[in-house]
């Protein structure tokens, strides 16, 4: 059964720049997927909640302010902590080369920095979703 | 007419030229997509002089010839005590005036210890939680002498409150102080996102503010209005422009209905711009908004001092055009932005560093950021003459366009009902959406070219050495937040929480019950909270 990619963007902690999300957002829409954006401020576990309950099969996080190190790693704990991890988690925004090795050896699949194209990032989704299994 | 024939004479002439060198590009445009003509060759003639109504010129009679503008560097991360090293350092470097970078949580009105705070404490600048962080950072730093600037926004009154009582420790008189508080809630629910309170309330926070000032710290700019945050979203210069001053309109107007005399408060109203990457579009930009805020003031608010007629401003290079590829550009952009801030004629400047696409600067990116002024300020010649570029038929032209442009779009804003109606509606956010998404289709498309990211790129780059926020420190944060409330005089601080509480519910002003809560060392925290409880929370559109 095809059924188009469901994503969720997330601002995660209390950074305020959604620039990016919000293009990043209507990109994906324009590649065809279904994108929920959560708005500022969410914790953590909100935002799994919201992606659990969705049903869907990508989370994309941005973060300008510096504590993706705290709380990418903590949306992955969450999803596995709740059976969830079968969905895949990117990251983006204002992150130095070094913290990209850490976010992934904690689980998170792709960090997309300044200088990153909405269509690397939604090529990025429909290979991983593919690979994960999931028809789209 | 000699002239005329001579200008036709040069178009055939061009006519013939074009087929052997096409131009470019079919048009030419500004970042706010005014076409630019092939050759200006005249303007619409006006009398304006700088320091005089509607002081497009500049708002000083001799402008840098007199004083140089403010350099002034936002700055702060970590703790207290490593933000007041980094002041000192910058203030030994010939910095002439400080900018207060605060961290997340205290901006959004949350303690370090507050679950919300996770992962934010101490990140995007310093944390403060009550009276005894802001003690450590003005030590040894002597608030009479030196103006501090505080983009702090729905906590403004509270930061502000702090900065009193810190001056009183050090024997400055409250009437002594200078400096600003950005206080501008407008344009975070169009475009920062450190709102707490829902609009009324927080612009009835504002007008308090206004009116305790005009009374008691009369040196104090008591609101920066900022267009810069609205640019970074992905305004135009334009837009930029309009929404800022629509913002202005709905504070005086706040102030006038509160009972306030407009030459009371106007005088300490104040502006913060961006510096983009358009060099003439942003130079006529500082101009046009100048003069459209005099005429604004003048004859929609029948102002007379003529200090509430001159629009003030601090700049910033454009945040959003720095790269993480290549960060050594950044420096070479900063310094055109910085140049097109000076040429424009601002009060005070803060030039980006080149890592901050990456990071908060290191103290090495800080001081080139500085040099660059300071080398602009010193060695170029630039402010040796008032408004160098005035009467340029392209920048006049420019500045009449944008003038023009501007004032339709602050009508469009009147007609929704004024500023809080068109944020509520979420016009501004959905027109600032919309340019930045154009922006980002050009920029894929190549249309619109950026060094060292879609053209001009290099292959493996490395990064420089960047700064690193102490990972422990927001423990240490939280452990001397414990012991602070384990020491502090709880009743003392109960009782000023209630008072605020009572004030915030009522009419009466709410700044000497937070300056007495302050003074108790209630966090925060604990006073947005008592405020929360009153005015509850902003729940976006």
């Amino acid at each position: 059964m095809n059924r188009p990619i469901r994503v969720l963007i997330a601002k995660p902690g209390l950074d305020g720049h959604d620039r990016g999300a919000l293009i990043i957002a209507q990109a994906l829409r324009d590649e065809g997927m279904e994108v929920i954006y959560t708005g500022l401020r969410q914790t953590p576990a909100q935002i799994v909640a919201t992606a659990i309950q969705e049903d869907v099969d990508v989370i994309g996080l941005s973060c300008l302010s510096g504590a993706h190190n705290e709380l990418f790693p903590e949306v992955v704990r969450l999803l596995r902590e709740q059976q969830a991890d079968d969905i895949v988690v990117v990251g983006g925004g204002v992150i130095p080369q070094e913290d990209i090795a850490y976010l992934k050896e904690q689980g998170v699949a792709e960090v997309f920095t300044s200088g990153t194209t909405t269509t690397e990032t939604a090529e990025f989704i429909r290979r991983v979703v593919k690979e994960k299994g999931v028809q789209a | 007419m000699e002239n005329k024939s001579a200008k036709s004479r040069w178009e055939e002439k061009t006519v013939r030229w074009l087929e052997k060198a096409p131009e470019r590009k079919q048009t030419f445009t500004t970042l706010s997509g005014i076409e630019v003509e092939r050759l200006y060759t005249e303007h619409e003639a006006r009398e304006e002089w700088p320091g005089e109504f509607p002081y497009t010129r500049g708002i000083h009679p001799t402008m840098y010839r007199s004083r140089l503008w403010t350099m002034r560097q936002y700055a702060g991360f970590g703790s207290a005590k490593e933000t007041n090293e980094r002041f000192r350092y910058l203030l030994q470097q010939g910095q002439s005036g400080l900018s207060v970078a605060f961290d997340l949580p205290t901006q959004i009105g949350y303690d370090s210890d507050d679950p919300m705070a996770m992962g934010e404490v101490g990140k995007v600048g310093v944390a403060i939680d009550s009276l005894q962080d802001m003690e450590q950072l003005f030590a040894g730093i002597p608030l009479d002498q030196v103006s501090t600037s505080m983009t702090i926004n729905a906590p403004a009154a509270i930061l502000l409150a702090m900065v009193i009582a810190v001056g009183e420790k050090q024997g400055v008189r409250p009437e002594q102080l200078r400096g600003t508080i950005q206080n501008d809630i407008l344009k975070e629910y169009i475009a920062r996102g450190t709102y707490i309170f829902p609009p009324q309330p927080s612009m009835r926070l504002i007008t308090d503010i206004f009116q305790y000032c005009a009374e008691h710290v009369p040196k104090w700019n008591t609101i920066s209005i900022s267009g810069y945050h609205i640019r970074e979203a992905g305004s135009t210069a334009v837009q930029e422009v309009a929404f800022t001053l629509a913002n202005g309109i709905q504070y005086v107007e706040a102030a006038l209905e509160a009972g306030l005399e407009v030459d009371q408060f106007a005088p300490r109203l104040s502006f913060f711009f961006n510096a983009h990457n358009h060099f003439f579009e942003e130079i006529a930009k500082f101009r046009a908004a100048r003069r459209l805020w005099a005429k604004i003031m003048k004859h929609r608010f029948h102002a007379s001092n003529e200090r509430s007629l001159q629009l003030r401003f601090h700049t910033q290079t454009g945040g959003s055009t720095l790269t993480a590829q290549q960060p050594d550009n950044n420096i070479v952009r900063v310094t055109l932005q910085a140049l097109a801030a000076v040429l424009g004629g601002t009060q005070s400047l803060h030039t980006n560093a080149r890592d901050e696409a990456l990071a908060l600067p290191t103290e090495e990116s800080a001081r080139i950021a500085l040099r660059t002024q300071q080398i602009i300020a010193y060695e170029s010649g630039v402010a040796d003459t008032v408004d160098p570029l005035g009467g340029s038929h392209y920048i006049e032209t420019l500045t009449d366009q944008i003038e023009q442009e501007a004032e339709a779009l602050i009508k469009r804003i009147d007609e929704l009902g004024g500023a809080v109606h068109a944020v509520e509606q979420g016009f501004m956010q959905r027109e600032i959406r919309r340019v930045a998404l154009e922006t980002q289709r050009k920029i894929e498309r190549g249309e619109e070219v950026v060094v060292g990211v879609n053209k001009f790129t290099l292959e493996n780059e490395t990064q420089p050495p960047l700064l690193r926020v102490n990972p422990a420190f927001a423990k240490e944060q939280i452990a001397a937040l414990k012991e602070l409330r384990a020491t502090r005089n709880q009743e003392a601080v109960n009782q000023a929480l209630a008072r605020l509480k009572q004030a915030a519910a009522g009419t009466e002003n709410v700044m000497p019950s937070i300056l007495e809560a302050v003074k108790a060392y209630a966090t925060v925290g604990e006073i947005c909270n008592a405020l929360r409880a009153v005015f509850g929370e902003y729940k976006p559109v």
